[in-house]
């Protein structure tokens, strides 16, 4: 017998197609810059089990997914860090991390 | 790659597939928590949420390594900066007020998030997709070879980015406290 679900592309890709409109929508509709990273997370997360997914069950070979996720992850940690200081150099500078009242290049 | 089973397995796959309803509806629930929740916190923990759902779909395609690699990095190491982010850069006061979206903003991120999932759900369920015969089984093993050999570059390039990171995020933040009138240097 085969499972329902699990055992098929299609279900993998429409839940990493849900988180990427979720992020999508939480990118442009945010105001803050934190939570604009938090969005952007969510994208690259559905961006790595779309990878994972499609390695399993197509490619030829199974290493290849598995290690551009690794690379994923590891840009995502970067990313992440430097927006976070980024983040309260810009709260130390103009009180409020909102991205529209952030609108000076220099003071 | 199929996944055929016994017959004599069927309950057990029916509570498998029960079990993964289970993961996406967590992955999903906790994105939208991520992505509508008012305060920040909320959605810091609805992220954490949708990440841990997201390593037992890992699991469920087989692979156990990025799915112990998800927890770690993401839940364990992204998610808890972030924490600290925002106990940094928010005071109490300030979290407690409405972000105050704009209804122009929400308009334009929904119409921008539902035209995409419609066109990239549209090629996702309509493209017929084929499995190519399996040449090289992903173990950890395997894995962990390619990343020393035939990846060794882009390995050492993503440690660098990640030393930059690192030197850039504390320069940037020594940096911003000079400027500040009441934090001396």
């Amino acid at each position: 017998m085969e499972p329902l679900l699990f055992g098929r592309l299609e279900p993998y890709l429409v839940i990493s197609l849900c988180l990427f409109a979720l992020g999508l929508y939480g990118l442009i509709s945010r105001p803050g810059l934190i939570s604009m990273l938090i969005s952007v997370e969510l994208i690259l997360n559905a961006a790595g089990l779309n990878f994972v997914a499609f390695n399993t069950f197509l490619a030829p070979d199974k290493t290849v997914g598995q290690t551009f996720t690794l690379f994923i992850m590891g840009l995502a940690a970067a990313e992440a860090a430097i927006c976070l200081s980024i983040a309260v150099v810009v709260y130390r500078r103009f009180r409020t991390i909102l991205a529209d009242d952030i609108a000076e290049l220099k003071d | 790659m199929n996944f055929t089973f016994d017959p004599a397995l069927s309950p057990y796959i029916y509570f498998a597939d029960l079990a993964f309803v289970g993961f996406a509806a967590v992955a999903l629930f906790g994105g939208v928590v991520a992505v509508g929740a008012r305060r920040l916190i909320h959605a810091v923990l609805g992220l954490v949420t949708s990440l841990v759902g997201v390593a037992g779909l890992y699991v469920y395609l087989g692979t156990h390594f990025i799915a112990a690699m998800q927890i770690l990095i993401y839940v364990g190491a992204v998610s808890i900066s972030i924490t600290f982010a925002v106990m940094l850069a928010r005071p109490p006061s300030e979290a407690e007020k409405d972000p105050r979206l704009a209804p122009g903003k929400l308009v334009a991120g929904a119409t921008v998030a539902l035209f995409s999932a419609a066109v990239l759900g549209a090629v996702v369920l309509g493209y017929p997709w084929e499995a190519e015969p399996t040449r090289v089984e992903g173990t950890i093993f395997q894995v962990g070879e390619g990343l020393l050999t035939r990846y060794a570059f882009v390995f050492e390039l993503i440690s660098l980015v990640l030393l930059v990171a690192i030197v850039g995020s504390v320069v940037l933040a020594r940096r911003g406290r000079g400027r500040h009138p009441t934090g001396g240097e």
